[in-house]
């Protein structure tokens, strides 16, 4: 070892002692230790929005008659288990709120950004553990101030995940007082945890990669990683612009917001929405990420247009600052402008366009191993892009005209964010679960879990393509009020009982974490015969990630089929044998 | 205690060893190009700019649609006193470059100097615009009043509060000074602070430009 490059303190090859419990699980600096914690504190908030959004499924199948078994919630939430409306409102606000905000994000970013930066670039933690740790805990409040907000007078925000101004800006409008105040904070204060997220991932990701490790050796998901920690850096400032002056509105008595004091409520919604479109991308990037690896890995083939991959992902973080004004057609935006966001959308389905064609590609004439992580990718791609499809419906303004906030954008949203990310996230889970537990998934059980959610999913979301055409609206309690929604409701009703499906299915998931984490089959090193760094240390890896020197790279990460191998693999850090050959 | 023997520029490498915000050492042989600390100050930087843009642009869409700016009735901001004060933001500035010369010639006692000057104009800065905020809300201009007052205090206020975090910033670099635990070799912490130390009085010309003509 070269004296100018000292051991990281405390890892595993160094002999020091082992940190105590709460050091090493609690308030930890391990990069895989805080991704973990990102992931079960996503999974638990996720299991709370998707009870809400069950809830909301029984309220549109059969309102205003009680749910079985809620009778229990207190008055002001529920009668006797039967929802009131402004309790319906808090919910599918709340819904999206935790599920975008304290579900996708963390899982893709803080989960999957954390654990797999530092082991795939080959380095032995983040540059910043410290601040890592408290990204983590700071996000951690912020949960706990969003979920703080049910308790309060008034039930939690109930001005849609959008919150639109003035709706928002006025207490009474809502009804809604210190809800939506927390809701506020709660996204100030996530707005913080990500920055720290993104300094520490940009920096990690352009200081400490190892020695070989080019920019264009990077795997997909470091590349997809690095853009999406830009686009959170530049984008997640805007929200919080927006929402300070929120608060200002309801707490100081200004009218940034009201039109009564000069206010200008559509500059909400150029905020909100200059941050909202980048923060979809922030949802899927990362997602398109781990579709690259894992269907590589499971067609045994490299990637099909490598570069292309990487520039498509430039190319759509760059075009996601100048679209945001197709959220707004709707507004009264000048029409001509609406014009110039419309074409500016449907460019982005061209570096989309080539990202699909390119994991076509990578499968055309593949050696595919359908594994439960390979099925989920695959799903992720194919609802991809019917979500992708139903986008350029929205993109163009005169068919936004008429769908705007109908369910045809209910069904949009969850087949680019279940379909898309969840998906994504299950594949990611069972492909890295080996290396973050040290044992595999339950196959079985992931393909049990897969089929019910792929088939429950499609019978959910795909429906609502046909109630948004029929105007249904997007956030209407009770469809029933309105005669012509009426010869729509047997949908509502087989809709809503596939959603009880898809809520059900994931507690085969939930089932089969726990089990595989205690009892699952124990996994060596590189269990999917993978090639990208993290599969060459051990399963869990020791702290400081290997137990030698750092990985020197030799190539790209998807030299499989190689002719040069032996096998059919060739990780990163092994040199080419014809170039080991000709240097011999 | 190290004493303030000139050690001429560029001989001394920018890192040595592990210093503050240099992270853990990577695989790589070679130092990265901008160390992990600067390079995260920048990032921060870029993030901070979006931030500010958000403020200036929301008060751009007030100031420029209000038929009058400022409105009629509203008191006019003080710009005599204020352009005195921003000689003292950018002499601060000034001062913070100098100590970053004085670490980096390892003049010691010249640094600890500069970085309490430039400690005191950013606390003079903060407490003029203080005094200014009393007067001008005792003469009635509030958050309440209109947008008018509602930008002026989130806008500068904002400033103000990078300014503090500055000051807070530079005051703990100012007692590794005092401590001895500073020097050609150690430096990267007044560096980076000063990177931050730029931004905010770069960011004041903008902001007092356009809010206070």
């Amino acid at each position: 070892m070269s004296t100018a490059r000292a051991e990281v303190p405390g890892a595993g090859s160094t002999g020091r002692p082992q940190p105590g419990f709460v050091r090493r699980c609690i308030f930890s600096t391990d990069h895989k230790t805080i991704g973990k914690q990102f992931l079960f504190m996503a999974l638990f908030m996720m299991a709370i929005g998707g009870a809400m959004a069950m809830l909301m499924r029984w309220e549109l199948a059969f309102p205003e008659t009680p749910v079985p078994l809620m009778s229990w919630v207190p008055e002001p939430y529920m009668y006797g288990g039967a929802i009131p409306p402004n309790t319906y409102n808090s919910m599918f606000t709340m819904h999206a709120t935790i599920m975008i905000f304290f579900v996708i994000m963390p899982i893709l970013v803080g989960c999957f950004g954390n654990f797999l930066i530092p082991l795939m670039i080959g380095a032995r933690d983040m540059a910043f553990p410290v601040l890592n740790m408290l990204s983590f805990w700071v996000g951690a409040i912020a949960a706990v101030i969003l979920l703080a907000s049910f308790f309060v007078t008034g039930g939690p925000a109930a001005a849609g995940w959008t919150s639109y101004a003035p709706l928002s800006a006025v207490p009474i409008y809502t009804g809604v007082d210190w809800g939506q105040n927390l809701w506020c904070i709660s996204l100030i204060v996530l707005g913080i945890s990500s920055l720290m997220g993104s300094i520490n991932y940009i920096t990690t990701i352009i200081n400490m990669r190892t020695r070989g490790m080019t920019f264009f050796r990077l795997p997909l998901i470091i590349w997809a990683l690095f853009i999406t920690a830009i686009l959170l850096l530049f984008a997640l400032p805007v929200l919080s612009t927006a929402l300070v002056l929120l608060l200002f509105d309801r707490l100081a008595g200004t009218h940034f917001f009201l039109p009564q004091g000069g206010g200008e409520p559509l500059l909400w919604q150029h905020l909100f929405w200059f941050f909202g479109h980048p923060e979809v991308y922030i949802m899927i990037l990362p997602a398109m990420g781990i579709a690259s690896e894992v269907i590589s890995t499971f067609s045994r083939k490299p990637i099909f247009g490598y570069h292309a991959m990487a520039y498509a992902m430039g190319a759509i973080a760059f075009l996601s600052w100048i679209v945001w004004g197709h959220h707004m057609f709707q507004s009264g935006m000048n029409p001509a402008l609406g014009s110039g966001f419309m074409i500016t959308t449907m460019i982005i389905g061209v570096p989309s366009a080539i990202k699909v064609f390119n994991w076509l590609g990578t499968i055309y004439k593949g050696n595919i191993h359908y594994t439960a992580a390979m099925m989920n990718a695959l799903a992720f791609v194919a609802m991809f892009i019917i979500g992708g499809l139903s986008g350029i419906f929205m993109a163009c303004t005169p068919v936004d005209m008429y769908i705007h906030d109908t369910y045809f954008i209910v069904a949009h949203i969850h087949y680019v964010l279940f379909g898309g990310s969840l998906f994504a996230f299950f594949a990611g889970l069972i492909y890295w679960f080996p290396k973050m537990f040290g044992r595999m998934m339950n196959e079985t059980l992931a393909k049990v879990h897969f089929w019910i959610t792929l088939v429950a999913f499609n019978c959910t979301f795909f429906p609502m393509h046909i109630l948004g055409m029929n105007g249904h609206m997007r956030r209407i309690y009770n469809p029933l009020q309105y005669d012509f929604l009426k010869p729509l409701q047997p949908i509502n009703i087989f809709i809503s009982i596939s959603a009880f499906v898809l809520g059900a299915a994931q507690f085969i998931l939930l089932a089969n974490i726990i089990w595989s984490m205690a009892k699952g089959k124990r996994a060596g090193a590189n269990p999917w015969r993978a090639n990208s760094l993290e599969w060459t240390t051990s399963s869990p890896p020791v702290h400081g990630n290997w137990d030698g020197p750092l990985p020197v790279v030799h190539h790209g990460p998807y030299e499989y089929s190689s002719p040069f191998g032996e096998e059919d693999y060739l990780p990163q850090n092994v040199e080419t044998p014809a170039k080991a050959a000709v240097a011999g | 205690m190290a004493s303030s023997t000139a050690i001429p520029i560029r001989l001394v490498p920018a890192s040595r060893g592990r210093q503050f915000g240099e992270g853990l050492p990577s695989g790589d042989l070679e130092a990265p190009i901008i160390s992990n600390g600067r390079l995260a100050v920048l990032i921060l930087l870029a993030g901070e700019t979006m931030l500010f843009a958000g403020f200036i642009g929301a008060f751009l869409v007030y100031k420029l649609s209000a038929p009058f700016w400022p409105p009629p009735g509203l008191p006019r901001l003080p710009i005599e006193i204020t352009w005195a004060n921003t000689f003292v933001l950018l002499a601060s500035g000034v001062t913070m470059n100098l100590a970053v010369r004085a670490v980096r010639r390892n003049r010691i006692a010249r640094l600890r100097l500069l970085l309490g000057i430039t400690a005191l104009l950013g606390a003079i800065f903060l407490a003029v615009q203080g005094s200014e905020w009393i007067g001008l809300i005792a003469h009635g201009l509030r958050l309440s009043s209109g947008t008018y007052g509602a930008t002026f205090y989130t806008l500068i206020g904002l400033h103000g509060f990078h300014v503090l975090c500055a000051v807070v910033w530079l005051m703990a670099v100012f007692a590794a000074a005092l401590l001895g635990r500073l020097s050609a070799f150690r430096r990267s912490a007044v560096e980076i602070c000063a990177i931050y130390w730029y931004f905010v009085c770069a960011v004041w010309p903008v902001l007092f430009y356009l809010v206070y003509f």
